[in-house]
């Protein structure tokens, strides 16, 4: 048994990394905000180059995918990321690998559905328990909200989306809701070790009663709850990535995916508003970046299914046997 | 800067390259080597052997009998070459790894054999405090007899005046000739009524900084001046106790370390922790949480059962999801202790996060069992006792060992390098 990134792993999460500060700053993310919020063509052919949709083709496993949404998550990269990067694995949507094509996902709701990055996609993917279905983004009629929560995740609201074409059956869906389970988690662990990073650098700098902020209990506890949620969330999350891949002791995929949905995305909740909080004042403004963790967080927490969503269906396992990670 | 990712640009996909094989090279892998199974499935089949002939039990308040029945399981392990199963070789140990350890735990929980009980302190705290600080001759002497299970230990750190801020503490020790004279009081002493020897940190010196004054020493319990009394806990129970020194003398030759370096010597064995403190807790709580799931179905009021109301049955969920990542986190800590020997950050992080859960579930528990929760007995077929007395044990979680307030400081201090407010 052993927890720990290996060097290759090392390697592949400080390459995107880094390659992610010099590509995507937040003042880039700032940019593509002030823009519309959608990444352009050659973002995404950045995103493209370095392998980010075409990771699993390349032999990678969902561990891998896992570190490096992680810190497409940290990084606040906007855009369909999980959606275009399963489509460039199964069933293979020519283009997505390489970035030429941008796929987006929704999963139908009533009495409104909401398309994200509506104008930039290529495809839309309808995912649905008995399938993915492909619809052309041309043919949905719907309205652009003006003020998306999240500025950086514009949404369209369509009331009579359409059913589009088949393209795989409940088997590829239920996998790929499964990868976006985790994927999504990872992003979220992603977006709290931002914001612990970004209350960690204010709460040391800022002084009030003649010391740094981050000298009282008070907001030291903060840091150290969310510090907390985070840990805690990264081993479920990694976890998940590891047990996706086989190399765990555990065939409840399904609950180990839960598992790092509930924990990554509550954690996300908490430590983007408690870097809100940390912040005082500034905090509630637009130019500090806290408020777009906090809104990213709630985006990302309705992608696949939210964490309450989770802990009931967890619930409902544990009265059916579907539980197989050693006592519980 | 372009990082294409490829095959090509790391090892494990060279590999994938020139072998073909599937991605089980390195990397995060949780699943048990062969050499672990190995282990697990003797061990296994020993517990499978001896479980079903143990005696019955001892009642909760007959001490005497509680440490017979704990130190004959000891003596039993010590001659199935199981005793002091992570302790190194050379000191009679078994030299297991710490994942070999969880296994131990998780194998011994699961075939429910007792506890560790009254061995606690010896195995867990004095024991290797004395394999890194004592001598030879201390050695010899003392580490046998707590693997064997003929030695019971306390311990005497905390005092009325001495709990988060525990280098404050101010039993005093002064130097007598071959002896040290000892007169104050300790708390919270675990099994100090029924223990053998006391693990004990004394002042020795009261005008140097408090750190530098303290004198790590063995004193045998019973002596003339002792004075034991039980302190009896919220759950109505006495593992506590006050110990009342008044001039108790006790031989120089019994002090660990050098006179004035007990801190440090306290500190060393706190550095033995590697990820497993909280295993044997941590399966006890999800077994419970499995439970509760059941309970909630058969508990009714008004002719509808907890579990038919959705809030609490999403709670449960909640709370088994986060037992399931504290699982997953005390594997990555107990990895990166095999790893660099050293828990880290991880231990304090798991401890806050489980003492928060743990009282949680307890809320739940109490809440699926509505009026039966108030008892601390079984009733009838109803498994009250375990969940009514994990509630109540769930509250001490955020105070014992470092309270809660205390590991966020820590946390915020020492690994996001927040400002000391001193």
């Amino acid at each position: 048994m052993d927890f720990e990134l290996n060097d290759d792993e090392r390697a592949l999460q400080a390459g995107l990394r880094s390659f992610l500060q010099g590509r995507f700053p937040i003042d880039a993310v700032r940019s593509i905000e002030d823009a519309g919020g959608s990444p352009s063509r050659a973002h995404w052919a950045a995103l493209a180059e370095v392998g980010v949709f075409s990771l699993r083709r390349d032999g990678f496993g969902c561990t891998d995918a896992v570190l490096a949404f992680e810190e497409l998550g940290r990084a606040l990269v906007p855009g369909p990321l999980v959606a275009s990067h399963l489509a460039a694995s199964v069933p293979v949507l020519d283009g997505a690998a390489d970035g030429t094509l941008v796929v987006g996902i929704v999963e139908p709701s009533q009495p409104v559905t909401m398309v994200e990055h509506l104008d930039t996609l290529d495809t839309l993917i309808v995912l649905r328990d008995d399938g993915l279905f492909a619809v052309s983004p041309s043919s949905v009629q719907g309205t652009a909200i003006e003020r998306p929560l999240d500025a950086l995740t514009p949404v369209t609201a369509v009331f009579d989306l359409p059913d589009g074409e088949q393209i795989a059956g409940p088997d590829v869906a239920a996998a790929w809701r499964l990868d976006g389970m985790v994927l999504t988690s990872a992003m979220q662990l992603g977006l709290c070790l931002a914001s612990i990073d970004l209350a960690r650098e204010y709460a040391m700098q800022r002084e009030q009663f003649g010391r740094p902020i981050g000298s009282f209990q008070a907001v030291k506890h903060l840091l150290a709850d969310m510090l907390t949620r985070a840990e805690v969330a990264r081993a479920a999350v990694y976890s998940a990535g590891v047990t996706l891949d086989g190399r765990a002791d555990r065939s409840d995929l399904q609950q180990a995916a839960r598992t790092a949905k509930i924990m990554a995305g509550d954690a996300a909740l908490f430590c983007g508003k408690t870097c809100i909080q940390v912040h005082g004042g500034m905090g509630f403004t637009w130019e500090v970046d806290a408020q777009r963790y906090w809104k990213r967080a709630c985006v990302l927490d309705t992608h696949f299914g939210n964490s309450d969503h989770h802990a009931s269906a967890f619930a409902d396992a544990l009265t059916t046997g579907g539980i197989t990670n050693g006592h519980l | 800067m372009v990082l294409r990712i490829t095959r090509a640009d790391t090892r494990r996909a060279e590999f994938l390259v020139s072998d073909g094989a599937s991605d089980t090279v390195g990397g995060v892998d949780l699943q048990l080597t062969d050499a672990e199974r190995g282990f697990r499935d003797e061990l296994r089949a020993w517990l499978a052997g001896v479980i079903p002939g143990l005696p019955a039990e001892a009642h909760r308040n007959d001490w005497p009998a509680r440490r017979k029945y704990d130190t004959a399981w000891q003596r039993m392990l010590f001659d199935a070459g199981y005793a002091g199963v992570n302790w190194p070789r050379e000191f009679g140990g078994r030299g297991a790894t710490p994942t070999e350890h969880l296994i131990f735990l998780e194998e011994t929980e699961h075939a429910r054999a007792p506890y560790v009980g009254q061995n606690f302190v010896g195995l867990l705290h004095a024991g290797p405090t004395l394999i890194a600080e004592a001598s030879a001759e201390q050695k010899a002497f003392h580490l046998p007899a707590i693997l064997r299970g003929e030695h019971i230990w306390c311990q005497g750190f905390s005092e009325p005046g001495a709990g988060s801020d525990l280098a404050s503490l101010s039993c005093r020790a002064m130097r007598d000739g071959d002896d040290y004279v000892i007169t104050g009081q300790k708390i919270w002493t675990s099994f100090g009524h029924t223990a053998d020897y006391c693990e004990m940190l004394v002042r020795t010196d009261p005008d140097v900084p408090k750190h530098r004054g303290i004198t790590w020493l063995i004193v045998p319990m019973g002596l003339a001046g002792m004075d034991v009394r039980p302190l009896r806990t919220m759950e109505g129970s006495t593992e506590f106790c006050e110990v009342f020194f008044d001039e108790v003398r006790v031989p120089a030759a019994n002090r660990i370390g050098a006179e004035n370096d007990g801190w440090r010597v306290a500190m060393v064995t706190l550095s033995f922790e590697r990820g497993t403190a909280f295993v044997s807790e941590m399966l006890q709580s999800m077994e419970l949480a499995r439970d509760l799931a059941a309970l909630a179905k058969r508990i009714t009021r008004n002719g509808v059962s907890a579990w038919d109301d959705a809030g609490l049955r999403r709670d449960i969920g909640r709370a088994c999801a986060e037992l399931d990542a504290l699982w997953a986190l005390t594997k990555r800590n107990i990895s990166q202790a095999q790893r660099t020997g050293l828990v880290g950050a991880g231990g304090n992080v798991f401890k806050l996060a489980y003492a928060e859960l743990r009282q949680r579930l307890g809320d739940l528990a109490m809440h699926v069992l509505d009026r039966a929760s108030l008892s601390i007995d079984d009733i009838g077929e109803l498994p009250t006792h375990a969940h009514v007395k994990g509630r109540i044990h769930a509250l001490s979680l955020g105070i014992a060992a470092g309270t809660s307030q205390v590991q966020r400081n820590i946390v915020a201090e020492r690994i996001l390098g927040l400002p000391k407010d001193r």
